[in-house]
């Protein structure tokens, strides 16, 4: 990935025109904002348009950037605003602040009937130790662990599929995350851990070696 | 510190975000813990398959509507 100039440079160029730090920009954060915008829309096709309608409200906008963020927290904040309007208009995402399932961001991420009860020899430690994984390095295995992961970011809760792209996926800081969905340092960790434990609990049942060895 | 406390702690481990206490009580956990050590590795490496995804690009047809747009927009 390519380094762009700091904040006070970039939008100077951009504002006299520059189209090669316009370009640079482009392809710089093209890729995240596709996968962001997917987490609130249901199509790649989709996810193109917001990103393109991003870009187009700031090259139209840029003059309203008034250096109190990073300028990339302001980009991405228009894209999210953006994306979600179009997931409703979608009927796809559900509002980001209401009508959540209420245990959603709630609740064990790992099944409480993995762990012994009150009676157990040592109550809330593994029944049983959690199977070992083929190793993933196994080059055989990319494309389907690619594929199982895809399908699993499809099924997550928005919240947590924007938090779970922008932290693991593109590599961004935790700092940056709160400040581009606007949300606490703590509701940015349990969403972030709750899309994790599923998506490791997804690959759990793909690579554990003890699991379909025999089929 | 039990399992089913240590596996709800391992993203604030990860960030570095639990309070001293807690954290001393989590490698505490972990040096005794064959399965705690094991979901943790495995915790990892689910971190480090996500990061290995292919990026996501723009249409060329976008990009190239994108760069006229901005051309456009600094010279008319």
């Amino acid at each position: 990935m390519k380094t762009l100039p700091p904040d006070a440079d970039l939008v100077a160029a951009l504002r006299g025109g520059d189209s090669d730090a316009f370009t640079a920009m482009l392809d710089t954060w093209s890729a995240s904002m596709l996968r962001l915008a997917r987490s609130f829309v249901s199509t790649h096709a989709s996810a193109e348009e917001v990103v393109q309608e991003t870009w187009l409200a700031v090259v139209k906008g840029l003059d309203a950037f008034e250096g109190r963020s990073a300028f990339k927290t302001w980009v991405y904040r228009i894209l999210v605003n953006t994306a979600k309007k179009r997931g409703l208009q979608e009927r796809r995402s559900i509002p980001w602040t209401s009508l959540l399932p209420p245990d959603e961001d709630h609740g064990p991420t790992v099944d409480p009937a993995r762990f012994q009860g009150p009676d157990g020899a040592y109550p809330g430690h593994w029944r049983e130790t959690p199977a070992a994984w083929t190793s993933p390095e196994n080059s055989a295995l990319n494309l389907e662990i690619r594929q199982v992961i895809t399908a699993v970011l499809d099924e997550l809760p928005a919240r947590q599929r924007a938090v779970l792209n922008l932290r693991d996926v593109t590599d961004h800081t935790a700092d940056e995350v709160c400040a581009m969905l606007q949300i606490s340092a703590a509701n940015q960790r349990v969403l972030l851990h709750r899309a994790r434990a599923i998506v490791r609990e997804r690959l759990a049942d793909y690579l554990a070696e003890e699991k379909g060895a025999t089929t | 510190m039990n399992c089913d406390e240590f596996v709800e702690l391992v993203t604030a481990f990860l960030d570095d975000a639990l309070d001293p206490e807690t954290e001393a009580r989590f490698v505490e956990h972990l040096a005794l813990c064959e399965g705690c050590e094991r979901y943790l590795e495995q915790f990892r490496t689910t971190i480090s398959e996500l990061g290995r995804l292919p990026p996501e690009t723009l249409s060329p047809a976008t990009r190239d509507a994108l760069l006229s747009a901005f051309h456009d927009w600094h010279t008319t």
